[in-house]
Protein backbone atom coordinates (compact mmCIF):
# COMPACT_ATOMS: atom_id res chain seq x y z
CA UNK A 1 0.00 0.00 0.00
CA UNK A 2 1.50 3.36 -0.91
CA UNK A 3 1.43 6.11 2.23
CA UNK A 4 3.48 8.36 0.98
CA UNK A 5 2.00 11.61 -0.35
CA UNK A 6 3.74 14.93 -2.36
CA UNK A 7 4.03 18.16 -0.70
CA UNK A 8 5.44 20.88 -2.60
CA UNK A 9 5.03 23.48 -0.25
CA UNK A 10 7.68 21.96 1.61
CA UNK A 11 10.24 21.18 -1.03
CA UNK A 12 12.57 23.73 -0.86
CA UNK A 13 12.96 23.71 2.60
CA UNK A 14 13.54 20.06 2.96
CA UNK A 15 15.28 18.76 -0.15
CA UNK A 16 16.38 21.94 -2.25
CA UNK A 17 20.55 21.50 -0.69
CA UNK A 18 19.92 17.85 -0.54
CA UNK A 19 19.49 18.03 -4.66
CA UNK A 20 21.97 20.98 -4.88
CA UNK A 21 24.39 18.79 -3.11
CA UNK A 22 23.35 15.95 -5.41
CA UNK A 23 23.79 18.14 -8.49
CA UNK A 24 26.85 20.43 -7.93
CA UNK A 25 28.76 17.04 -7.20
CA UNK A 26 27.98 15.69 -11.03
CA UNK A 27 28.01 18.75 -12.99
CA UNK A 28 30.73 20.78 -10.99
CA UNK A 29 29.21 24.06 -11.58
CA UNK A 30 27.17 25.89 -9.26
CA UNK A 31 24.78 27.37 -11.65
CA UNK A 32 24.39 24.62 -13.77
CA UNK A 33 23.70 22.74 -10.48
CA UNK A 34 20.87 25.60 -9.57
CA UNK A 35 19.35 25.45 -12.64
CA UNK A 36 18.88 21.71 -13.02
CA UNK A 37 17.37 21.77 -9.40
CA UNK A 38 14.67 24.14 -10.60
CA UNK A 39 13.95 22.27 -13.71
CA UNK A 40 13.72 19.19 -11.15
CA UNK A 41 11.03 21.09 -9.20
CA UNK A 42 9.26 22.59 -11.94
CA UNK A 43 9.25 19.13 -13.25
CA UNK A 44 8.05 17.62 -10.19
CA UNK A 45 5.20 20.06 -9.86
CA UNK A 46 4.21 18.81 -13.30
CA UNK A 47 4.21 15.51 -13.18
CA UNK A 48 2.62 15.15 -9.64
CA UNK A 49 -0.51 13.65 -10.69
CA UNK A 50 1.88 10.38 -11.84
CA UNK A 51 3.38 10.29 -8.67
CA UNK A 52 2.32 6.63 -7.11
CA UNK A 53 3.73 7.38 -3.64
CA UNK A 54 5.71 3.88 -4.17
CA UNK A 55 8.96 5.71 -3.16
CA UNK A 56 9.48 8.72 -0.66
CA UNK A 57 9.14 11.82 -2.19
CA UNK A 58 13.02 12.50 -2.06
CA UNK A 59 14.05 9.51 -4.06
CA UNK A 60 11.38 10.81 -6.50
CA UNK A 61 13.03 13.81 -6.66
CA UNK A 62 16.56 12.09 -6.97
CA UNK A 63 15.20 10.27 -9.74
CA UNK A 64 13.78 13.22 -11.77
CA UNK A 65 16.89 15.09 -11.38
CA UNK A 66 18.83 12.25 -12.51
CA UNK A 67 17.14 12.65 -15.91
CA UNK A 68 17.82 15.93 -15.86
CA UNK A 69 21.63 15.38 -15.12
CA UNK A 70 21.67 13.11 -18.37
CA UNK A 71 19.37 15.65 -20.30
CA UNK A 72 22.39 18.23 -19.20
CA UNK A 73 25.07 15.79 -20.71
CA UNK A 74 22.96 14.55 -23.69
CA UNK A 75 22.95 18.48 -25.01
CA UNK A 76 26.53 19.39 -24.14
CA UNK A 77 26.96 15.74 -26.27
CA UNK A 78 25.30 16.75 -29.16
CA UNK A 79 26.49 18.68 -31.59
CA UNK A 80 24.90 22.00 -31.22
CA UNK A 81 25.69 21.52 -27.82
CA UNK A 82 29.38 21.07 -27.95
CA UNK A 83 29.59 23.76 -30.57
CA UNK A 84 28.05 25.82 -27.83
CA UNK A 85 30.49 25.17 -25.32
CA UNK A 86 33.62 24.86 -27.26
CA UNK A 87 32.38 28.64 -28.67
CA UNK A 88 32.21 29.69 -25.23
CA UNK A 89 35.16 27.82 -24.28
CA UNK A 90 37.44 29.27 -26.71
CA UNK A 91 36.29 32.84 -25.73
CA UNK A 92 38.83 32.52 -22.35
CA UNK A 93 42.01 31.41 -24.35
CA UNK A 94 43.26 31.29 -27.93
CA UNK A 95 44.43 27.65 -27.02
CA UNK A 96 42.56 24.45 -27.97
CA UNK A 97 42.17 22.56 -25.36
CA UNK A 98 40.46 18.83 -24.62
CA UNK A 99 37.24 21.21 -23.47
CA UNK A 100 35.14 18.16 -23.05
CA UNK A 101 37.63 16.41 -20.29
CA UNK A 102 38.10 19.36 -18.35
CA UNK A 103 34.05 20.37 -18.32
CA UNK A 104 33.47 17.14 -16.89
CA UNK A 105 36.83 16.35 -14.98
CA UNK A 106 36.68 15.29 -11.43
CA UNK A 107 37.39 18.33 -9.49
CA UNK A 108 39.20 16.39 -6.69
CA UNK A 109 42.96 15.98 -6.81
CA UNK A 110 42.05 11.89 -5.35
CA UNK A 111 41.39 9.30 -7.35
CA UNK A 112 37.84 8.74 -8.64
CA UNK A 113 37.09 5.74 -5.98
CA UNK A 114 37.68 9.09 -3.06
CA UNK A 115 35.43 11.22 -4.96
CA UNK A 116 32.82 8.70 -5.22
CA UNK A 117 33.19 7.79 -1.26
CA UNK A 118 32.66 11.52 -0.55
CA UNK A 119 29.53 12.20 -2.54
CA UNK A 120 28.51 8.93 -0.78
CA UNK A 121 29.49 10.34 2.94
CA UNK A 122 27.91 13.87 1.36
CA UNK A 123 24.80 12.05 0.76
CA UNK A 124 24.90 10.19 4.13
CA UNK A 125 25.33 13.73 5.92
CA UNK A 126 22.36 15.17 4.47
CA UNK A 127 20.27 12.18 5.10
CA UNK A 128 20.80 12.45 8.61
CA UNK A 129 20.50 16.06 8.70
CA UNK A 130 16.91 15.71 7.48
CA UNK A 131 16.35 13.87 9.77
CA UNK A 132 17.44 16.84 12.65
CA UNK A 133 14.07 19.11 13.68
CA UNK A 134 13.93 21.88 11.42
CA UNK A 135 16.07 25.08 13.69
CA UNK A 136 18.54 22.14 14.74
CA UNK A 137 19.44 21.58 10.68
CA UNK A 138 19.41 25.31 9.91
CA UNK A 139 21.76 26.12 12.68
CA UNK A 140 24.05 23.23 12.08
CA UNK A 141 23.72 24.23 8.25
CA UNK A 142 24.96 28.10 9.20
CA UNK A 143 27.39 26.80 11.76
CA UNK A 144 29.31 24.64 10.08
CA UNK A 145 29.02 24.48 6.40
CA UNK A 146 28.39 27.76 5.82
CA UNK A 147 30.88 28.76 8.14
CA UNK A 148 28.93 31.70 9.95
CA UNK A 149 29.97 33.30 13.68
CA UNK A 150 28.44 32.68 16.41
CA UNK A 151 27.78 36.83 16.90
CA UNK A 152 25.58 36.46 13.13
CA UNK A 153 23.46 33.54 13.48
CA UNK A 154 22.23 34.81 17.15
CA UNK A 155 21.78 38.51 15.65
CA UNK A 156 19.70 36.61 12.63
CA UNK A 157 18.15 33.90 14.66
CA UNK A 158 17.60 36.15 17.95
CA UNK A 159 18.70 33.37 20.30
CA UNK A 160 21.60 34.06 22.64
CA UNK A 161 25.17 32.09 22.38
CA UNK A 162 24.58 29.86 25.37
CA UNK A 163 21.41 28.68 23.32
CA UNK A 164 22.92 27.97 20.12
CA UNK A 165 26.04 26.20 21.87
CA UNK A 166 22.89 23.75 23.48
CA UNK A 167 21.50 23.69 19.43
CA UNK A 168 24.72 22.59 18.31
CA UNK A 169 25.59 20.40 20.89
CA UNK A 170 22.22 18.28 20.27
CA UNK A 171 22.68 18.79 16.81
CA UNK A 172 25.76 17.07 16.87
CA UNK A 173 25.35 14.35 18.77
CA UNK A 174 22.27 13.67 16.84
CA UNK A 175 24.26 13.92 13.65
CA UNK A 176 26.65 11.19 15.21
CA UNK A 177 24.89 8.42 16.22
CA UNK A 178 23.27 8.52 13.01
CA UNK A 179 26.15 8.71 10.81
CA UNK A 180 27.38 5.53 13.47
CA UNK A 181 24.63 3.04 12.20
CA UNK A 182 25.06 4.66 8.58
CA UNK A 183 29.26 5.63 7.99
CA UNK A 184 31.17 5.15 10.86
CA UNK B 1 43.99 22.84 47.60
CA UNK B 2 40.03 23.11 46.57
CA UNK B 3 40.73 26.20 44.61
CA UNK B 4 43.52 24.12 42.38
CA UNK B 5 41.01 21.49 41.79
CA UNK B 6 38.42 24.44 40.83
CA UNK B 7 40.57 25.70 38.45
CA UNK B 8 41.47 22.48 36.18
CA UNK B 9 38.48 20.74 37.02
CA UNK B 10 35.11 20.70 34.84
CA UNK B 11 32.64 18.90 34.70
CA UNK B 12 31.73 16.54 31.63
CA UNK B 13 29.34 18.77 30.24
CA UNK B 14 31.30 21.60 30.32
CA UNK B 15 34.33 19.32 28.70
CA UNK B 16 31.73 18.59 25.74
CA UNK B 17 30.53 22.17 25.64
CA UNK B 18 34.63 23.68 25.01
CA UNK B 19 34.83 19.85 22.70
CA UNK B 20 31.94 21.80 20.27
CA UNK B 21 34.00 25.07 20.19
CA UNK B 22 36.99 23.31 19.66
CA UNK B 23 35.19 22.17 16.14
CA UNK B 24 34.83 25.59 15.13
CA UNK B 25 37.78 27.30 16.55
CA UNK B 26 35.84 29.19 19.15
CA UNK B 27 37.64 27.55 22.34
CA UNK B 28 40.24 29.91 24.40
CA UNK B 29 43.48 28.96 25.36
CA UNK B 30 42.73 28.04 29.00
CA UNK B 31 39.22 25.86 27.50
CA UNK B 32 41.96 23.67 25.68
CA UNK B 33 44.00 23.62 28.42
CA UNK B 34 41.04 22.53 30.57
CA UNK B 35 39.59 20.53 28.46
CA UNK B 36 43.39 18.82 27.63
CA UNK B 37 43.48 17.92 31.76
CA UNK B 38 40.13 15.85 31.69
CA UNK B 39 41.30 14.24 28.55
CA UNK B 40 43.76 13.09 30.67
CA UNK B 41 41.65 11.23 33.06
CA UNK B 42 38.18 10.76 31.42
CA UNK B 43 37.00 8.10 29.45
CA UNK B 44 34.23 9.22 28.57
CA UNK B 45 35.34 12.74 27.55
CA UNK B 46 37.89 11.07 25.07
CA UNK B 47 35.22 8.94 23.68
CA UNK B 48 32.78 11.90 23.26
CA UNK B 49 35.94 14.33 21.51
CA UNK B 50 36.86 11.36 19.53
CA UNK B 51 33.47 10.98 17.61
CA UNK B 52 32.95 14.98 17.68
CA UNK B 53 36.02 15.52 15.89
CA UNK B 54 35.62 12.66 13.37
CA UNK B 55 32.04 14.60 12.64
CA UNK B 56 33.90 17.52 11.90
CA UNK B 57 36.42 15.98 9.43
CA UNK B 58 33.71 13.83 8.13
CA UNK B 59 31.78 16.92 6.94
CA UNK B 60 35.20 18.94 5.80
CA UNK B 61 35.47 15.63 4.06
CA UNK B 62 32.29 15.92 2.24
CA UNK B 63 32.54 19.17 1.35
CA UNK B 64 28.88 19.77 1.91
CA UNK B 65 27.46 22.71 -0.34
CA UNK B 66 24.08 24.59 0.43
CA UNK B 67 21.79 26.54 -1.99
CA UNK B 68 22.10 30.28 -1.85
CA UNK B 69 19.49 31.69 0.13
CA UNK B 70 18.22 34.19 -2.68
CA UNK B 71 18.15 31.18 -5.19
CA UNK B 72 16.05 29.66 -2.87
CA UNK B 73 13.80 32.70 -2.13
CA UNK B 74 12.96 32.50 -5.97
CA UNK B 75 12.53 29.07 -6.51
CA UNK B 76 9.56 29.20 -3.36
CA UNK B 77 7.81 31.73 -5.35
CA UNK B 78 7.66 30.42 -8.44
CA UNK B 79 6.78 26.98 -6.91
CA UNK B 80 4.13 28.63 -5.14
CA UNK B 81 2.86 30.89 -8.06
CA UNK B 82 2.84 27.29 -10.45
CA UNK B 83 1.04 25.53 -7.78
CA UNK B 84 -1.85 28.65 -7.34
CA UNK B 85 -2.03 28.67 -11.14
CA UNK B 86 -2.87 25.17 -10.72
CA UNK B 87 -5.38 25.24 -8.77
CA UNK B 88 -7.08 28.33 -10.47
CA UNK B 89 -6.97 25.95 -13.53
Amino acid sequence: MSTNTLDPTKWIDNYADYLYNYSVSRVSDSDTAQDLVQETFLAALKSSNNYKGDASERTWLISILKRKIIDYYRKINSKKGKAEVRMSYNTDSEEEGNWMEERISDPYDGNAEDSMQNEELGIAIQECMGKLPVKQAQIFKMKTIEGYETEAICNELNITPSNLWVIIHRARTALTACLEKNWF
Amino acid sequence: MKTKKSIFFITYEEAQHICNKLQYGEATFWERVKLNFRLLWCRITNEYTRKNTKLTSLCEMADLKVMDDKKKDELKDMLNKQLSESKDK
